[in-house]
């Protein structure tokens, strides 16, 4: 089984990459982009899917700083 | 006393905390895979990029064999100190509260920094009072400390106004745990401890006041 679990910064939590890009987009000529977050894309592949919440809360984020959405492939 | 100084792929202020802890007791490395303390009186998590700082700064290390053993250690009472990437292993192992986030100005920072002693009774700062300035090196990526309803108490030390260098919650620069038995701080006591290249010597008063600890 795939899977793909998408992590990011918890609303409310200062995100200085996504500001930094934010900030960069009009320069180069892009307006009107706002609310921009960059977050983390892990994939894998899982024999027991059962064990994917419990890994990702122990492992690939840190639910006090991250949320995470699990996608099955 | 004996220091054990975890050492971890990727570690690198390992050497200094053990002339660190040389000035005021004696210090072995502890290689991260052996789960022996080897009879340690205290641990201490040095700096550095833990696994390389893969997936999150800290994460991976929490799960080698030497942190379970670490972990038995800080439930027993035993003094555990973690500096910088040390601070952020502790955090992800939960022993401490809360979680380093990349500095608002995303730029690493390398500069002295002025810290206020705000708890002087804990075993890491006994040496100290309360109030006193100390002045010791800062140097990270991710120190921006983030803990969401902290008590007042666990706060041990504070940059002093005008120096937090990554936007800590508080200006908040160390805290201990709720026993008060390991504490993390972002800046680098360990190389403060020699006027030749530690700019104070500032720093030796956190391994003094450990040995006073455990004296």
């Amino acid at each position: 089984m795939k899977a793909r679990v998408l992590i990011r910064p918890k609303a409310g939590i200062l995100d200085p990459q996504g500001v930094a890009v934010e900030r960069a987009l009009p320069a180069l000529g892009f307006e009107g982009v706002t609310n921009v977050h960059v977050g983390r894309l892990v994939e894998l592949e899982i024999e027991d899917q059962s064990q994917l919440d419990a890994l990702c809360q122990k492992l690939l984020a840190n639910t006090l700083i991250e949320d995470f959405e699990v996608e099955l492939l | 006393m004996k220091f054990g100084v975890v050492q971890f792929p990727g570690s690198c202020d390992e050497r200094d905390t053990v002339l660190a802890c040389e000035k005021v007791g004696e210090a072995q490395l502890l290689w991260h895979a052996d789960p022996d303390l080897h009879a340690s009186d205290a641990i201490v998590i040095p700096g550095g990029f833990s696994y390389g700082d893969y997936l999150r700064v800290g994460a991976i290390a929490q799960f080698s064999p030497v942190m379970e053993s670490v972990i038995d250690f800080a439930a027993d009472g035993g003094p555990v100190l973690g500096i910088c990437n040390g601070f952020q292993v502790l955090c992800e192992t939960g022993l401490l509260p809360g979680a380093l986030l990349p500095n608002t100005g995303l730029r690493f920072i390398c500069r002295q920094v002025q810290l206020e002693v705000v708890n002087a009774e804990t075993q890491f700062t006994r040496a100290m009072t309360a109030g006193e300035q100390i002045s010791i090196p800062a140097k990270h990526t991710t120190g921006r400390y983030y803990a969401p309803g902290i008590a007042e108490e666990q706060i041990v030390f504070r940059y002093a106004t005008g120096e937090n260098p990554n936007g800590s919650q508080d200006d908040i620069a160390g805290v201990v745990n709720e026993a008060g038995n390991v504490m993390g701080l972002m800046p680098h006591p360990e190389h403060a401890v020699d006027e030749l290249t530690g700019g104070s010597t500032d720093g030796l008063k956190i391994f003094e006041s450990m040995a006073l600890a455990l004296a």
